[in-house]
């Protein structure tokens, strides 16, 4: 993986002096809290409900054991003992203190985390396909293009205070993991019938109260050309994005006003502009960055293992295990272990500090020291030996990590709610908690199969709900605490915008609506291989609302 | 009826405005206002300026009398005085003595 250079490392050490120097300014009161606001947050500090919170960024979701264990310090050293991670692949602690917040930087900077870019109107952390490098679908590593982004995108000069925050998604395989359509930008590898590398670029998607797929504004930008396209976006958002109303300055909005075509020729005009200038990127520097993410050296295996056989023939915990959490690998006798964050009635998201030792511990003995995190608040061992899984399902189920629960009903994406969050008007984890209890039966969640459920607290859907097979949106009405059920949302490379199905469901009574939609799919679905989604695509909402209303 | 809170400057930490104009750190020690024109004129006053270092984010918020103390109307509220309602073990909650109640 990637390692800091000089360059890097410097500026983030003199990152954490500054914001040391600017903590030490608030609390003499050289700085008012107005003044300070926007440079803690710059920093990732935000000050939630009962506290303040740090966001971590964990660069494309890819970290190493070091690093992992750093992150679990922090959680039993300056916090109560656990992380929360995010859909922006990175993690949460919820309860420093202000004046710890310097120490733990540094910390963070002796390997190599920061927190810059993690709040603000700048470009955040970059995601990626959580199984990038590893997976068999992959065209090619997205991660290269992800690093050359966040180096790119890192204080860049003119793109720090601008109209809103701007988020970008790379992928590098057709099954996309990383729901680029669902960002600012979101990009997707592939090549020309010339063989030459390039994206087919999304522009304008995006959540919240105002929730869009993105519009394809090419088919293919070469490889060299990446920044350049890019900085064009940037240049035209930042030109023509609104900045008089925080909830129209998003690019999705500036997109929907413009309109594909106007947007797409002032795009093009800018790149005509900024292209064969210093942004054009070398072949050779493409090449050095590959360097860093050089597959580890894999094994010469037979695709069977008959360790991993013998196990699932014996052992039926291993064996529903084996059936969710793995993902093929592009090594024979190889898997990627997803380590799901969602133990049934647990906080989506949340680990421990013990389990994050665990992990780096698991990642150094099997998994070539490398550690990812997705955007469904799991954690993912990419290159693991099917020979090695029986053991590290051991120590995995030991340690609270072996639920067997990856894409299935229980696996669900949950913001922090309003347990946590300032903005929050409902709460999301006891709805999530709720919902994995009542569908605690592995059996039952298998014979369901795929289904996606994602929970919001608000309408800033943190939680994704617009893109949940099954979304929840917690909102209040006079003052309770009320839940709307969307449908037929998806952020993989089939993009869709869930529809509302109908009027919303008190805190006691949403689990029942789900249960009831869960059971008319399973009614409805013309064999147990058509997934959830499938079936609301081919019959719509009709069957869904009687069984909700009773009025199809 | 209602009562002042904020965010502690240094960590955080939920505080109420208690009785000796000090900010307290359990809702059923704060001040309680029934007048409006009091409540208007203390949250006017250098008493709860952001600028004396101790607080941010200061603002008002409707209780009612329960069990002898106060709590908060509003769920948020109520949580802020709590703690996170899926980590009893964290926040006020999990303090000796029930001092949130």
């Amino acid at each position: 993986m990637y390692r800091y250079d000089e360059f890097d490392q410097e500026f983030v050490n003199e990152r954490v002096a500054q914001f040391k120097d600017q903590v030490r300014r608030r609390l003499s009161g050289d700085l008012t809290e107005e003044q300070f606001k926007p440079l803690r947050l710059m920093n990732g500090l935000y000050l939630q409900l009962h506290a303040y919170m740090l966001r971590v960024a964990i660069p494309y979701g890819t970290l190493n054991s070091k690093q992992m264990r750093k992150l679990a310090h922090v959680a039993r050293t300056y916090d109560r003992g656990y992380g929360h991670f995010t859909t922006r692949q990175n993690i949460q602690f919820n309860w420093p203190t202000l004046s710890d917040t310097p120490k733990i930087l540094e910390e963070l900077a002796e390997v190599q985390m920061h927190a810059i870019q993690t709040s603000g109107n700048c470009i955040r952390n970059v995601t990626s396909d959580q199984f990038a490098g590893a997976a068999d679908d992959e065209f090619a590593d997205p991660r290269v293009y992800a690093e050359i982004l966040r180096q790119w995108s890192s204080l860049h000069p003119e793109f720090l205070f601008l109209p809103r925050k701007f988020k970008i998604a790379i992928t590098g395989a057709p099954q996309d993991r990383a729901a680029v359509q669902v960002h600012d930008i979101g990009l997707q590898l592939t090549q020309n019938e010339q063989g030459e590398v390039g994206f087919v670029v999304f522009v304008g998607g995006g959540l919240g109260r105002t929730p869009m797929v993105g519009r394809k504004v090419r088919d293919f930008v070469p490889e060299k050309d990446l920044l350049s396209y890019c900085e064009a976006i940037l240049r035209v958002y930042n030109r023509y994005g609104r900045r008089d109303n925080k909830y129209k300055a998003r690019i999705k909005i500036l997109m929907h006003e413009t309109g594909l075509d106007d947007l797409k020729q002032e795009i093009e005009t800018e790149f005509e502009a900024v292209k064969h200038t210093f942004l054009d990127l070398p072949r050779e520097e493409v090449d050095r960055i590959n360097a860093y993410f050089a597959p580890p050296e894999f094994a010469a295996l037979p695709a069977v293992s008959d360790v991993f056989e013998a196990e699932k023939a014996t052992n039926p915990a291993f064996a529903n295990f084996a059936k969710r959490n793995l993902n093929g690998h592009r090594a024979p006798g190889y898997t990627s272990v997803t380590i799901s964050l969602k133990p049934i009635g647990g906080a989506p998201g949340d680990a421990t500090d013990e389990q994050m030792e665990v992990v780096a511990d698991l990642a150094e003995r099997f998994g070539s020291d490398e550690i990812r995190v997705s955007h469904e608040q799991n954690l993912v061992l990419p290159h693991v030996k099917l020979d090695d899984l029986p053991t590290v399902f051991k120590i995995l189920q030991a340690n609270g990590l072996g639920t067997a629960n990856a894409g299935l009903v229980t696996d669900m994406i949950a913001c922090p709610g309003m347990d946590y969050c300032a903005l929050a008007n409902a709460r999301s984890i006891p709805i999530a908690q709720e919902i994995s209890e009542r569908f605690e039966d592995i059996k039952r969640q298998q014979d369901i199969g795929d289904l996606k459920i994602k929970i919001s607290g608000c309408i800033n859907a943190c939680g994704h709900h617009h893109v949940g097979h099954i979304g929840i949106l917690g909102v209040d009405r006079k003052g309770e605490e009320l839940y709307q059920i969307t449908l037929g949302g998806s952020a993989d490379e089939n993009t869709s915008i869930g529809k509302i199905i109908g009027r919303g469901f008190p805190a006691d009574e949403i689990a029942d609506a789900v249960e009831k939609v869960v059971e008319a799919y399973l009614q409805h679905r013309e064999s147990a291989e058509e997934p959830f989604i499938e079936t609301y695509r081919r019959l719509g909402d009709a069957p869904f609302k009687e069984a909700l209303y009773g009025t199809a | 009826m209602k009562i002042i809170t904020a965010n502690r400057l240094l960590d955080g930490e939920v505080v109420w405005l208690g009785p000796q104009d000090t900010w307290v750190e359990a809702v059923g020690e704060a001040r309680v206002f029934e007048d409006t024109e009091e409540l208007k004129a203390v949250l006017g006053s250098e008493v709860v300026s952001e600028e004396r270092q101790e607080v941010v984010g200061v603002y008002e918020i409707d209780v009612e009398p329960k069990d002898g103390s106060i709590v908060p109307t509003k769920l948020r509220e109520a949580i802020r005085a709590l703690g996170p309602t899926t980590h009893p073990a964290f926040g006020k909650q999990a303090r000796a003595g029930g001092r949130a109640a």
